[in-house]
């Protein structure tokens, strides 16, 4: 009888989850609040701070556990909303129903968990009172504006995620070549590679974000969020074709794969044939260092290409994470404490953290710690150039752009369909999407 | 658990016998669990398919905004075609089986393979997904051979578009129906062996006994699987949401119908939205269960 009795578990897990909801629902009595730092805070109790992180972010947590063994931390680990999972906005949602169960702080790898967290009433203000202004300006420039709604900072970034061009510097000079420096440079080298070294990869275009790598540094309008709730989605644009055909060519001939870099199968098959890479600034550690097990002294940076005759560089974003405290806090001196340290303080952004940090001066701290490792060839000055070219059209809307791009773009890709034949059906995703959050689309 | 025999099957047991406390004490236990578990959470979903928010009544316009979501008919679909695929395997699979086992009632065989069509069943619902998710796998699959020389060298072929009413079938049938074969084999060991005996001695052979006398026989068990297995795949959620976590949201994002009130209440924070797909979803499963109890004399004694 496993059939029915193992539904009818389900049935009732969700049912009783409905009816314990209904019960607190009604039952429920307004705690009493005060107003200040621009928000009603509720009565402060000691008690353990409870801090969500994903996986990446462990180790920040538990280091400052380490080094304030006074403060009760409830470290939780949950996926941080990759790839636009949305899990924090689900359990918000329920713990909106249900009136409590909020984690005090929490990190997300999603850039646009501002655009919901206010209206649903989780994310704090933070700049009326709780982060002094003096810290919030230190922040590299532009890097909170994810985090702003209405002029108010509802959160910090953790770290930058400016696209730079990563490339395996041995096997570069191995195989006699340059590292290109426009994107038609780019094009020759990914044919000469697919000619001459069959196998061997000049970038990716298999992940979710990929669009924010190749089509956001090229200018495409496919995500220009013009206002709080308005976007405008044109991916017929001559800045998103021309790049759209750069990646079906080299897709063509297999210098460009389309597996993803966190796939089984380039693991497998592909971690030693990377020669160029197209890539986030936190490619170094979490993509090279920790994924493919690159050796010491192998990986090396350098700033994107950028089409011939553009005078004003541009690179592309993905994702560079958030940090969130919630407004129902009941600890929000040692929950705002958690969230300071965990974003400027240089014993974890400045010298552990696997991205670019977006607090300027851990940045700096960061950089040397890098080059002080001596994982990298050279130095990651690059990385801190595109950090401030990173082109402003491309924003971040409540609908998740990563998410749209894989059910719609990459099944086609992983058949054989151009990219190019495939911006139409993109374009038309991305509409329907934004209009189902409310959105007016223009295209 | 051949021991799950027929209540229904054994209609002869004198009237009245046993009555007394025991029999309500026994429904009640149900009773109460279905009313807090089941009637009541229905009633507070059929409240929130007709209100919007603020708990204004709203008429059908929850129903109608859902219905217009862009996701709606292509979910519809998917759910309807994974069905199809879903039940007809159900049934000629698990009754051809079933049958197959009876036959080979002879000990050891049949106790070994009871077991082993058991098994899947025994591991629970997500984690048995999961293993699915490894066997698609052509890099981690321990069949990946097969997979290859069907022309599949990376999971992202496998789980194209067109391969998913397949696959969740494969899973759900893996899952599922070790069970419902169980169930099967137990009727028939229900059917008397003097009717079995009269059909060889008008020389029914093995083909004419199973689907004249064994599959009528067993007609109403086939019924009672379709209407359960109906409700549980119209349900259709774990298997696609599994997967597109695992595919990173290529495949199975926004799939059936289950997994949009999912997003309608989750996502777009229109718990309301949700409670009309909802509805939606149990008047579809009371009504086929209507029609099946109907047509098939579902509740007559014999």
């Amino acid at each position: 009888m496993s059939v029915p009795s193992k539904r009818r578990a389900v049935l009732f897990a969700a049912c009783a989850a409905t009816l314990a909801m209904a019960v607190s629902a009604c039952g429920g009595s307004t705690p009493e609040k005060t107003t200040k730092d621009g928000f009603a805070q509720v009565a402060q109790t000691d008690g353990a701070v409870t801090v969500w992180v994903d996986a990446t972010r462990l180790p920040a947590a538990k280091q400052y556990q380490e080094l304030h063994p006074e403060v009760k931390l409830d470290i939780v680990t949950y996926d941080g909303d990759a790839n636009g999972s949305n899990y924090l906005q689900t359990k918000v949602q329920l713990f909106n129903r249900t009136g409590k169960g909020w984690p005090d702080v929490v990190f997300s790898s999603q850039n646009n968990e501002a655009t919901w967290a206010v209206d649903a009433g989780f994310a704090a203000p933070l700049d009326k009172g709780l982060i002094p202004a003096d810290t919030l300006g230190r922040f590299a420039k532009g890097a909170n504006d994810v985090c702003t709604v209405n002029g108010t900072v509802y959160c910090l970034r953790n770290d930058l995620s400016q696209a730079v061009l990563w490339y395996n510097a041995p096997l570069l000079q191995q195989f006699g070549y340059t590292v290109p420096k426009t994107w038609e440079e780019y094009q020759q080298l990914g044919e000469k590679v697919a000619a001459e070294h069959p196998g061997y990869l000049v970038g990716d275009a298999g992940d979710s974000y990929t669009p924010e790598i190749y089509l956001w540094a090229s200018k495409c309008e496919a995500n220009h969020i013009t206002g709080p709730k308005a976007v405008t989605a044109n991916t017929g644009g001559e800045n998103c074709t021309k790049m759209a055909k750069l990646m079906d060519g080299l897709i063509k001939n297999k210098s460009m794969s389309v597996s993803g870099v966190f796939s089984t199968d380039f693991a497998k098959n592909q971690a030693d044939k990377v020669l160029l890479m197209p890539g986030p600034a936190w490619y170094g550690g979490a993509v090279f260092k920790d994924t493919l097990k690159t050796a010491d002294k192998t990986i090396a940076v350098a700033p994107m290409p950028q089409w011939q005759g553009d005078t004003s560089p541009s690179t592309g974003n993905v994702g560079g994470g958030t940090w969130l405290l919630s407004q129902h806090s009941a600890h929000l001196k040692a929950a705002t404490d958690f969230l300071k340290w965990v974003t400027t303080d240089n014993a974890y952004q400045g010298e552990k953290a696997p991205g670019f940090p977006a607090y300027a001066p851990a940045a700096e701290n960061w950089l040397k710690a890098q080059a002080a490792s001596g994982y990298f060839v050279g130095d990651l000055g690059a990385l801190k150039d595109a950090s401030s070219q990173v082109w402003p059209g491309w924003g971040s809307g409540q609908f998740s752009q990563e998410a749209i791009w894989a059910a719609t773009v990459k099944p086609g890709l992983t058949q054989g369909q151009t990219i190019v034949s495939q911006l139409p059906a993109w374009q038309d995703a991305i509409g329907k999407h934004a209009q189902s959050f409310g959105y007016k689309v223009s295209q | 658990m051949t021991a799950t025999v027929s209540p229904v099957g054994s209609g002869r047991r004198p009237r009245g016998a046993g009555r007394g406390w025991a029999g309500p004490a026994f429904v009640a236990g149900y009773v109460l669990l279905l009313v807090a578990f089941g009637v009541l959470p229905i009633g507070y979903a059929i409240w929130f398919a007709f209100t919007d928010a603020g708990g204004t009544f709203t008429g059908f316009s929850n129903f109608v905004t859902t219905a217009q979501d862009f996701r709606f008919v292509d979910a519809l679909g998917h759910v309807a075609l994974y069905l199809l695929f879903w039940l007809v395997s159900l049934v000629v699979f698990v009754v051809g089986l079933a049958l197959l086992l009876h036959r080979l009632s002879s000990g050891r065989i049949s106790q070994a393979l009871r077991f082993l069509y058991y098994i899947p069943g025994a591991l629970a619902g997500a984690a048995s997904v999961l293993v699915w998710l490894f066997m698609l796998d052509p890099t981690v699959s321990p069949v990946s051979s097969l997979l290859e020389a069907l022309g599949f060298d990376t999971f992202g072929q496998v789980i194209a578009p067109g391969n998913l009413p397949v696959l969740f079938t494969v899973i759900a049938f893996w899952t599922g129906a070790g069970g419902w074969i169980v169930v099967m084999y137990g009727a028939l060991n229900n059917i008397p062996g003097d009717v079995l005996e009269a059909a060889r001695i008008d020389g029914a052979g093995a083909w004419k006994t199973a689907w004249h006398v064994q599959i009528p026989m067993l007609r109403k068990w086939i019924v009672y699987m379709v209407i359960l297995a109906f409700a549980g795949g119209a349900q259709l959620f774990v298997e696609p949401q599994l997967l597109s976590l695992a595919s990173v949201g290529v495949a199975g994002r926004d799939y059936s119908l289950n997994q949009l009130t999912y997003d309608f209440a989750f996502q777009m924070d229109n718990i309301n939205g949700a409670a009309a797909v909802s509805m939606e979803l149990l008047v579809v499963s009371v009504s086929v269960a209507g029609v099946f109890v109907a047509r098939s004399r579902f509740f007559d004694a014999d």
